[in-house]
């Protein structure tokens, strides 16, 4: 193999370029040998090249490569019939393989005599001194893809007597490739600490990679996507100074996810269409926001208004307000925070924040689920006005790669005025809803005790919708819950939201 | 939000644009405040409904018009119909002044409605009103019927706060009585019937009637139910449920006397007021109400309607510092010329107060900040000078959060993936399922929920994790899987709340139990959070969702903060899961 290796890089470094089948007979061996040569050749990477080109040639069959190698039936007959005092037609019939082809081959081409009467039954005997084996030649030109010498009554012959036939045959153009050498070295796969510690690596070659084919998947844990996203959301609120709020509180009192909120009680928000209510534990005691007149505060300003306002005008029930609750929005806990900021002795100045989960008794479908996450911002201080919320939350889509907004006039039952938040979706082509915001109304801020200089603004929007989108994720069971499908969190890319 | 269909060619025609465009109409609808939902027509909404054949079937029957389907904001009830609609786009637009509502008190004396003491049992207001002299256009009494409907539908909370009732007049005679029957008393033709019944009879034939039937439960159960009646005897209405034959209106109806019923004064009186502001623009004495007198058991006397104009002194410096302009960016004539613009008739008192007229049309106006939003949104929100907050502060984490996350990392760092599951589940899946009985665990219950999925607040993070795994088994084995998140108990004191409790879970599932895995991630845990070895171990107990044997409490300085083992067989069966599983569970607040 190497001497034919050797061979082969010789004759084309004299010849520049040939073919496969010239090199066979050039070598004199079979086509399938050279090819295999070129292919180990190739492996050392780009010192020859080899265009195949296919073509239809006549192949040897399975009978016909046992008689290239060791020669025609009839020829392995004659040889196997001693010369001078012959040999017995049953003992050849029976050491010699495919004896009965033989036999009557060497006997048509009268190689070979038999004396049916011969003492101990019929003999054969040598007729000629020696024979010239054509039809293993003629074979062993097929072999080496040189047919031109054959003609065609030994094409015919070969193809009847099933030697041979018709097959498809890839011939190769070779050539001088880019690092063409004479010797080839042997190629390593794998750089080892003996190589190392030896210092044999500095005179190995080492073979070539397939940098086509995939590495091995590291054995790694994964984060959730939509975790991913609000890690991202809580690094743009720290950036801009925002206070996370304690949000781990579920239950929630109708008060505080309500009424605080200057919601009335018979808010179609509070109905059991779209709010959990609870069996255990169903009611709360109210007696902290009792204790300090706030709870009374909170009732005035519903029942008959105050602070400039004319209320709602109705009658106000401390039962409802007990009535616990799946908390509806994250903004019963910015109500506790901002009523706990009132409760100092000098008002600060305040940002806060959240991400956290609220539930909703409503129908579900591909995007609603009863649980999803609100992230919300705050911002309090002294004088805040719409040019202020405007100005932050530009800011903080900014940070998440969205600069085409605008507002649009809304209504919340807490906030006034209240904008909704709409962005230019470049996909959609159209405007979309992004988020809600507002100025916290005077008949929520000023019982709580807050200055009546102080405004609060305030902005809000889901966790899961520009996941989703992010993602490319259309129905929400496939982003959360028990039936989504983990590769879906393996293969999701990190959360860069400004990309 | 309520949704209100308008005709395009209407609204064109009141805006005075031969030529708008959808877009401009969406525009306009924006800047206002409105949605334009969708772009349709009669043919196309039913064939949404009942398919393209039925539309096409229907033929001439069925108009090409373009409608407007325009959402308008829950608190302005004076937007519900194609009248308040576009009276307030062409105010806003300039194109009409706002119009100034008037209730009149005939010459010959107002009609008369006696309140019975009976009412106070079951629906104790009413209040009345009568429109005179009104034309009718078929879509002008379309649009009167849905204005009911969409009214009932929101402020008047299904009918419960309130019930409209409108009769053709000129079929009836005052004065007029409001009482309440044992039902059994009540005898009457209801509406689109034709023959009389009883109430008892009345409740039995609307209990399958898809529209009525949510309306009965208002007073099923009452001794007496509501009933008004003329003069005569006649019965005008049984609120909330319907309208007697005899006084309905029709295209041809003149005069509509209105009542409302209510369980709440100042909502009926609300109700009343968009109503008849709406339509007393079709009275031949256009925005003229007659007024009529509700008299109480107790002596007194009310008018209605109100139709009050209320004036709210503002300080300029309030509306312009709200909107970020100083006296020369924002005159106050601007302030009142933009004002009106929103049905706010406004003029200045003086250099620094104008005194804006509430009509009786907003009453969602309640205070100063409802007058600086509706300057912004005349001014256009988005010409408004943004500008950032001067606000500075320190960003800060809650450490429980930070914590979390910190955890997160260290948990997929060695090779688990996270879940997301619910925090709402079934009894079954935190009791029977882990092998628990329901009244050990402090569970926080939901007394409406609309599937099983919803019935309690979880108690565990097992049963999403392990139904994670049901979901995922197919995956290449081992599955190992982890949750950082809230359970929920409901506290032991008489507090009546409940708090949440900041937990770590994680699950190994694969062809052996795989504990040692998990007991080494609970190590790699410990060792993360800087546990002394002294300070950490396990110790050996039995509890049901795990195998017998094969449990322990995690104690950290003693006292225990957590569960681990291998999963008990029959827990396993329960989540549909063929293979061994080890699992922990442990409480992250322990370690703040």
């Amino acid at each position: 193999m190497e001497d034919l290796r050797s061979n082969i890089l010789a004759y084309i470094d004299k010849h520049e370029t040939c073919s496969s089948t010239e090199l066979c007979k050039e070598m004199n061996v079979e086509h399938q040998k050279i090819v295999g040569a070129l292919n180990s050749i190739l492996a050392f990477g780009e010192i020859i090249s080899a265009q195949p080109e296919v073509t239809s040639r006549l192949e040897l069959t399975d009978e016909g490569r046992q008689v290239a190698d060791h020669g025609s039936h009839e020829a392995v007959l004659f040889a196997s019939v001693p010369a001078g005092d012959g040999a017995p037609q049953s003992e050849l019939m029976k050491s010699v393989p495919n004896a009965k082809i033989g036999f009557s081959k060497a006997l048509a081409n009268r190689w070979i005599r038999l004396d049916k009467s011969a003492q101990g039954g019929p003999r054969v005997y040598r007729q000629v001194e020696s024979v010239s084996d054509r039809i293993r030649h003629c074979l062993q030109m097929v072999a080496a893809l040189s047919l031109d010498s054959l003609t065609a009554e030994e094409r015919a012959e070969l193809k009847k007597r099933k030697l041979v036939q018709e097959g498809r045959v890839t011939v190769y153009r070779v050539a001088k490739g880019p690092a063409f050498t004479l010797t080839l070295a042997k190629e390593e796969t794998e750089l080892t600490a003996e190589m190392l510690a030896t210092g044999v690596w500095q005179t190995l070659t080492f073979k070539a990679y397939n940098f086509k084919a995939l590495g091995q998947q590291p054995d790694c844990g994964h984060l959730h996507p939509l975790l991913k996203v609000r890690a991202e959301f809580r690094q743009i609120f720290l950036e801009m100074g925002f206070q996370e709020m304690p949000t781990n509180r579920y239950v929630e009192s109708s008060f505080w996810n309500f009424d605080a909120l200057f919601q009335p009680q018979q808010h179609p928000a509070r109905d059991a269409h779209d709010t959990f209510f609870l069996t255990e534990p169903a009611a709360c005691r109210l007696d902290a926001e009792q204790a300090d007149g706030y709870l009374a505060r909170v009732k005035a300003v519903h029942s008959n208004g105050g602070y400039g306002s004319i209320g709602y005008n109705y009658d106000w029930k401390e039962s409802e307000a007990q009535k616990n609750i799946l908390r509806t929005h994250t903004t019963a806990v910015s109500a506790r925070m901002l009523y706990q900021l009132a409760q100092q002795p000098q008002f600060q100045p305040t940002k806060y924040f959240s991400i956290d989960r609220v539930f909703r008794n409503e129908s579900l479908d591909a995007t609603h689920l009863a649980e999803f996450h609100q992230i919300e911002g705050l911002v309090a201080d002294y004088n805040l006005n719409l040019c202020h919320l405007m100005g932050i939350i530009r800011e903080f889509f900014h940070k998440l790669g969205i600069r085409r907004l605008r507002f649009k006039p809304a209504y919340n039952p807490y906030t006034e005025p209240s904008m909704e938040i709409f962005s230019y979706h470049e996909g959609l082509g159209k405007w979309v809803e992004i988020g809600n915001s507002g100025v916290f109304r005077p008949e929520m801020l000023l019982p709580m005790g807050l200055p009546e200089s102080v405004s609060v603004i305030a902005w809000g929007l889901s966790l899961e919708r520009p996941t989703m989108i992010k993602y490319g994720i259309n129905n929400i069971r496939d982003l959360i819950g028990p039936k989504v499908d983990l590769k879906m969190v393996s293969v999701g890319p990190i959360c860069r939201l400004d990309k | 939000m309520p949704v209100v269909q308008i005709e395009k060619a209407a609204l064109c025609q009141c805006l005075n644009r031969k030529d708008f465009t959808d877009e401009e109409v969406d525009e306009l609808c924006f800047e206002f405040g409105l949605e334009l939902d969708e772009v349709t027509s009669e043919r196309e909404m039913l064939a949404k409904e009942q398919g393209d054949a039925k539309a096409a079937q229907m033929g001439d029957q069925l108009s090409d018009a373009v409608i407007y389907k325009i959402e308008v904001p829950a608190n302005r009830y004076d937007l519900l119909c194609v009248e308040g609609l576009s009276r307030a786009l062409m105010v806003f637009q300039s194109l009409a002044q706002p119009p100034l509502y008037k209730a009149v008190q005939p010459a010959a004396g107002m009609q008369q409605m006696r309140v019975a003491p009976s009412t106070a049992q079951i629906r104790p207001y009413v209040v009345c009103a009568m429109l005179r002299n009104l034309s009718f256009t078929p879509a002008s009494y379309k649009s009167f019927i849905d204005l009911q409907d969409k009214l009932h539908q929101t402020i008047c909370r299904q009918r419960s706060l309130v019930a409209i009732g409108t009769h053709d007049f000129d079929t009836l005679t005052g004065p007029f009585l409001y009482e309440a029957l044992p039902p059994s008393d009540i005898v009457f033709k209801p509406l689109n019937q034709t023959k009389e019944f009883s109430a008892v009879e009345l409740m039995q034939l609307y209990s399958g009637e898809s529209h009525l039937k949510a309306y009965l439960p208002i007073i099923r159960d009452s001794p007496v139910y509501p009933v008004i009646k003329d003069a005569n005897g006649v019965v005008l209405s049984m609120p909330p449920i319907i309208n007697g034959d005899h006084s309905r209106i029709t295209l041809n109806t003149k005069n509509v006397f209105i009542e409302a019923t209510a369980t709440d004064a100042h909502k009926a009186s609300v109700v009343l007021d968009t109503l008849v502001c709406a339509f007393s623009q079709y009275c031949s004495e256009q925005f003229t109400v007659e007024a009529v007198q509700v008299n109480y058991p107790d002596g007194r006397a009310s008018i209605y309607p109100s139709l009050a104009y209320r004036q709210v002194d503002i300080q300029v410096d309030y509306l312009r510092k709200g909107v970020g302009r100083s006296d020369s960016q924002l005159t106050i004539d601007e302030i009142c010329h933009r004002l009106t613009r929103m049905c706010l008739v406004a003029k200045a008192t003086s250099d620094a107060t104008v005194s804006v007229t509430v009509p009786p049309t907003r009453h969602d106006v309640l205070h100063p900040c409802d007058v600086l939003e509706d300057l912004a949104i005349a001014i256009g929100y988005n010409n408004l000078e943004m500008s950032l907050p001067p606000t500075l502060c320190t960003g800060k984490q809650q450490p429980l959060n930070s914590l979390t996350d910190k955890l997160r990392l260290e948990v997929a760092f060695a090779g688990f993936t996270e879940c997301l599951t619910f925090a709402l589940c079934s009894e079954k899946d935190i009791s029977e399922r882990l092998r628990l009985p329901l009244d050990s665990l402090p569970a926080v219950r939901i007394a409406n929920p609309k599937t099983l999925e919803f019935q309690v607040a979880r108690t565990s993070l097992l049963p999403g994790i392990l139904k994670t795994v049901h979901s995922n088994r197919s995956l290449p084995l081992p599955l190992k899987l982890f949750e950082i998140q809230d359970v929920v108990y409901k506290s032991s004191d008489s507090s009546g709340s409940a708090v949440n409790s900041r937990q770590l879970a994680a699950v190994y599932y694969g062809k052996s139990s795989g504990f040692e895995l998990i007991h080494g991630l609970m190590d790699r845990i410990m060792q993360v959070l800087g546990v002394p070895v002294d300070q950490y171990k396990l110790s050996a107990t039995e509890l049901a969702t795990y195998f017998t044997g094969r449990c322990a409490n995690v104690l950290y300085k003693g006292s225990p903060v957590g569960t681990i083992g291998v999963l008990h067989p029959e827990t396993l069966a329960q989540f549909d899961l063929t293979l061994p599983a080890s699992a922990f569970v442990f409480d992250v607040e322990k370690f703040l």
